[in-house]
């Protein structure tokens, strides 16, 4: 237990000494931070034993809300838009989410696509009012009333994203510990069981999922507002995917699953860019194969990180 | 937690501070590294490969008589094929990360309107070396943006003016542009260009497909079955292509007059699979087989050399990158001699820019108050000729640049609006040299 | 919208909804007898395409006749779907447990994302169109349109052809029948003496090849790119899911409706023309969730 929160302390501060010495790069890490928080969204549902391959929609209907937000209020703060857009995805989800629970497996996972084609689609084409594929701008809003310069934004931005991300990442791992979070796992493992118990799995898994979607969706709001950009390719079914690949990568059992899946996956990318252009989604899609294959529990499986105690299987 | 917080904060501005000190005058760089952003990849990647070698080959050039009072330019290329947010991180990664002052960015007008208030906050010059949008530059003075070839006003209203010259009775109209900035904008311009200039036109379709869209069947269909006289286009690189060849096949390019203002680049690719009678232009004046220039020693040994380094002859998107260069080179030239010598700021070179005159491959070229270029317009028609295994444009137009471009200070969607009729006649519209063809 | 417009949008629809129903036939297919979704399938449709590209490309050095350009087409489906879908299969998916129906998706998507950079190391990043044999094959009129016959005849007809001689091999042959006995339920057909094994391999192969088909089929028509592939994988997944997964007459027909309603969406409300197919998509799949055509599936608890 130690170990871990050494080990977390030591990642953050890494994250902002990196941010200081090489200033170019804070916008990656704050961009690999945002990838881990939506990886997370979907390590919830991975719980629950259920993959949504059109999660990335909540990344789009959060940096669209800021965008929309931005373009008509220049002068709300950066915190506001936000937090906007996440209560937007909350929303969305809150919605969403009344019909899509009611699937499992691979209708589950489909439907979720079918309706991010639908909202990519309509992003992509409604010009005058989403900017078409060319995307909204979003101009730097100032955070907490001080308008920063670029530098000192960016710096602000990294800093707020590695808060964010410790205080979800802590409370999500509440949530797994918590009954509804064992009821979710539970939802996996025998749902008819649940049932049998008088939870009603339809409320457990919809709490699930409205977390899910309100961590992605904050993910995107904070990518939007670090870029000044959102793009329909933010809610594309291919980013779902590399969502669904860096929960894998990084173990369903534990929070900590997410970010070090996305810790490996920026490392191929950048390792790929630097040596071997143009061969990164090889690599990648080499060391899903071979994660898959040698450790089906994810990174986090192999470092023994677990919240729920599983026996040992005889046979 | 909020005390390492402020350090972070204290710290970064500092080093903000002393990096930015650093880029004020003084004595002369090892390297003079110019970003150029590209499209390497993708359907658009016709149109910005050989852009990309025509810069590589001026760059060679240019260092190779002496480069810029002995300082070399390195190019440091960008692709725009990677799309909106992975361009514009490789955008800042760029200017921060390798030091580089004087970025030319872009083809695509959706990646001029992202990079403008990036490229002024981060105090880069950007000359948007190829994109047409108006838009940037009208709607905010910038003191570090500029645009060294014409624009999409200066390009639609001409491209209307030169349809009303060759073809003055049409009815009808259809639209088909890629579905972004550019092909959005460009059409706003020509079609109230054309409103002004030809009250009655009547606007049967307006289809917009993806840009980058694999296939234009039922655009097509479509069409055939609305039957306009004219068919209008801004297009470009492999879309065009597969839209002229589609259309081309089903017999659509004999029944309707198109009009394809950005064509020139996609002749050569064409081939056979476009007819002769198709109204084509590109944007600027620049041809590789411009009547005007063909004793110009420096522009024919360009063209060869191009020719031997890819196999085929310039498209307009190579003389567009040749001009951004030689303005770069043109205008630290002057800001160099203002400062008695001593290597200029970002600041003194963007002054520089401001006023300045040059030319590249074809006729001159003045930046004017607001950073956009006036350069003039050339449309002409298709034309088979047996010395070639592609059209050549015949009956080439120029359209002077004054005639068709918002003055500076107005917007432009108001200012076609007042354009008269009258303006399809000037006398200051010329054909130029003695047609292609002599028979 | 009057009659002559309607009978262009169904001819437009109908060659785009045949190059649908290939891809979707070989995605179906392999979903029924092995219970996996194979997300690969993009890449096999954007092989297929780039590899008869290649060919044409080469053939036309010949001056080759038509036929023989044509020819190149199922050939490189052929070469594309035996390789490629033979090595998914023995090299990847073997090694997968069956019962669990994520993992092999999972693993099909790496799969994916491997063949998608491995296509662009083969073929690079710029377009690559093969648009001879449309032109030899002409025109027709049909109500007052002009259009290819390779689209409007050719593909169609290759669709249609390839339902039928499906249907004949999977109810008429020995091979076909095994092949029904397994997607009907494969523990059974095991014990009943069927190779299990080997009927997967066959069957992933000939969805392969038929995936690829589609994409060697539409390469003619279009531009090939970088991108293509995913694309034309989550507009499969929206003919599958629409008509159940592993139904095939359902696929001919949810292609079709899908083909049709888009060229209608060109011709009434052309913004909407993209978001048709994933409409179609969430609202079939709201009201019956396995899909139009799925058959009642028994539980266990």
């Amino acid at each position: 237990m130690m170990m871990i929160r050494i080990g977390i302390a030591v990642a953050v501060a890494a994250c902002l000494a990196l941010g200081l010495a090489v200033p170019w790069i804070k916008t990656t890490v704050i961009v690999g931070v945002c990838y881990a928080l939506a990886a997370l969204g979907v390590t919830v549902l991975l719980r629950a034993g259920q993959i949504s391959f059109g999660h990335a929609m909540y990344a789009i209907i959060a940096g669209y809300t800021v965008g929309f937000l931005a373009r008509a209020f220049p002068q709300l703060d950066g915190l506001v838009l936000i937090f906007a857009g996440t209560l937007s995805s909350l929303l969305a989800g809150a919605v969403i989410g009344l019909f899509v629970v009611r699937y499992r497996g691979i209708f589950f996972g489909m439907l979720n696509l079918a309706i991010s084609m639908v909202l990519y689609s309509l992003a992509s084409k409604l010009f005058d009012i989403t900017g078409g594929s060319d995307g909204l701008r979003i101009t730097r809003p100032a955070l907490l009333g001080y308008e920063f310069e670029r530098a000192g934004f960016e710096s602000a931005m990294l800093v707020l994203t590695l808060v964010c991300a410790l205080v979800l990442g802590w409370w999500v791992q509440r949530y797994f510990k918590s009954a509804a979070g064992e009821a979710l796992a539970g939802v996996k493992t025998n749902e008819t069981r649940l049932e049998y118990l008088g939870l009603s799995t339809y409320r457990i898994l919809w709490n699930g999922y409205v977390l899910s979607a309100g961590l992605v969706g904050l993910s995107g709001s904070l990518f939007a507002v670090v870029q000044g950009l959102v793009t329909p390719e933010l809610g594309y079914w291919l980013r779902s995917g590399e969502f669904v690949f860096i929960a894998i990568l990084g173990g369903a059992s534990h929070v900590l699953g997410a970010f070090l899946g996305t810790f490996v996956f920026e490392c191929v990318r950048l390792v790929a860019a630097a040596f071997l252009t143009g061969v990164w989604q090889m690599l990648l899609g080499i060391t899903l194969i071979v994660v898959i294959l040698t450790a089906p529990s994810g990174i986090a499986g192999l470092l023994r990180l677990h919240t729920i105690r599983v026996a040992r299987q005889t046979a | 937690m909020q005390a390492s917080v402020v350090r972070v904060l204290i710290a970064v501005t500092a080093a903000f501070v002393f990096a930015n000190c650093a880029d004020a005058q003084g004595a002369k760089p090892v390297e003079l590294k110019v970003g150029i952003t590209t499209f390497t990849s993708g359907a658009a990647s016709v149109f910005g490969v050989p852009a990309k070698a025509a810069a590589e080959l001026w760059v060679e050039d240019f260092n190779a008589k002496g480069g810029l009072n002995g300082v070399k330019i390195t190019p440091v290329f960008v692709d725009e094929g990677l799309g909106g947010e992975k361009f514009l991180s490789e955008y800042r990664r760029v200017v921060q990360d390798q030091g580089v002052k004087v970025m030319l960015a872009s083809i695509s007008s959706g990646d001029c309107n992202v990079v403008a208030p990036v490229a002024e906050d981060l105090k880069v010059i950007d000359i948007m070396w190829d994109c047409g949008t108006e838009k940037i530059l009208e709607d905010k003075r910038y003191q570090y943006v500029f645009r060294t070839t014409s624009n999409a006003v200066t390009e639609m209203v001409a491209a209307a003016v030169h349809l009303l010259r060759v073809k003055p009775d049409f009815k009808t109209i259809a639209v088909v542009n890629q579905d972004y900035a550019w092909g959005r904008d460009s059409w706003e311009i020509f079609r109230n260009a054309l409103l002004a200039l030809k009250p009655d036109t009547r606007v049967v379709a307006e289809l917009f497909p993806k840009f980058g869209a694999p296939d234009f069947s039922t655009e097509i269909t479509r069409l055939q079955a609305l039957k306009p006289d004219v068919i209008v286009s801004t297009a470009w690189g492999g879309d065009l292509d597969t839209f002229i060849r589609q259309a081309n096949q089903r017999g659509l390019t004999k029944t309707s007059q198109f009009v394809l203002p950005l064509a020139e680049s996609s002749l050569e690719r064409l081939g056979k699979s476009i007819p002769d009678g198709v109204i084509v232009g590109m944007r600027g004046d620049a041809y590789f087989a411009d009547p005007d220039f063909k004793s110009d020693a420096k522009i024919k040994a360009f063209v060869q050399k191009f020719h031997a380094k890819t196999g085929a002859y310039p498209i307009y998107p190579v003389s567009h990158v040749v001009q951004a260069l030689q303005a770069v080179v043109d205008a630290y030239t002057v800001a160099i001699k203002a400062n008695k010598g001593q290597w200029p700021g970002t600041d003194q070179v963007a002054d520089a820019m401001r006023t300045l005159e040059f030319r590249a491959l074809s006729r001159p070229i003045k930046i004017r108050a607001d950073g956009q270029a006036l350069q003039g317009q050339l449309l002409g028609v298709t034309k088979s000729v047996p010395e070639l295994p592609f059209a050549l444009i015949d009956q080439l137009t120029l359209v002077p640049a004054d005639l068709v471009t918002t003055p500076v200070g107005q917007k432009s969607p108001e200012w076609v609006k007042t354009l008269k009729s009258d303006l399809v006649k000037s006398d200051r519209i010329k054909i130029v040299g003695t047609p292609v063809v002599t028979k | 919208m009057n009659l002559d417009l309607l009978v262009l949008a169904l001819a437009d629809g109908l060659s785009y909804a045949g190059l649908l129903f290939l891809v979707a036939l070989g995605l179906t297919l392999i979903f029924g007898v092995m219970g996996i979704l194979n997300v690969a399938h993009g890449s096999l449709y954007a092989f297929g395409g780039y590899t008869a590209a290649s060919l044409s490309g080469i053939a036309i050095q010949w001056d080759p006749s038509t036929v023989l350009l044509l020819a190149c087409l199922p050939a490189a489906a052929i070469v594309v779907g035996v390789i490629l879908g033979a090595a998914l299969e023995i090299g990847l998916l073997r090694r997968v447990q069956r019962g669990d129906a994520v993992v092999p998706l999972l693993i099909t998507f790496a799969a994916f994302m491997i063949f998608e950079d491995l296509q662009k190391l083969l073929w690079g990043t710029s377009p690559y169109s093969a648009p001879e044999v449309v032109t030899r094959l002409g025109t027709i009129d049909v109500a007052g349109g002009t259009f290819n016959c390779y689209q409007l005849l050719l593909i169609p007809g290759v669709a249609l052809a390839a339902y039928v001689l499906l249907e004949f091999f999977l109810k008429r042959t020995n091979l076909g029948k095994q092949v029904t006995a397994v997607t009907h339920n494969r523990e059974v057909a095991t014990a009943l003496g069927i190779n299990a094994k080997r009927i997967g391999l066959v069957t992933f192969v000939l969805g392969a090849v038929l995936g690829a088909l589609g994409g060697a089929l539409a390469a003619p028509t279009t531009s090939l790119l970088p991108g293509v592939g995913t694309d034309t994988i989550v507009l499969s997944f929206a003919v599958v899911a629409t008509a159940g997964l592993g139904q095939i007459t359902g696929a001919l027909i949810a292609a079709l409706l899908i083909g049709l309603a888009r060229s209608v969406a060109v011709y009434m409300a052309p913004e909407l023309e993209v978001v048709v197919p994933y409409l179609i998509m969430v609202i079939v799949l709201l009201v019956r969730p396995n899909g139009l055509f799925a058959i009642a599936q028994a539980r266990k608890i």
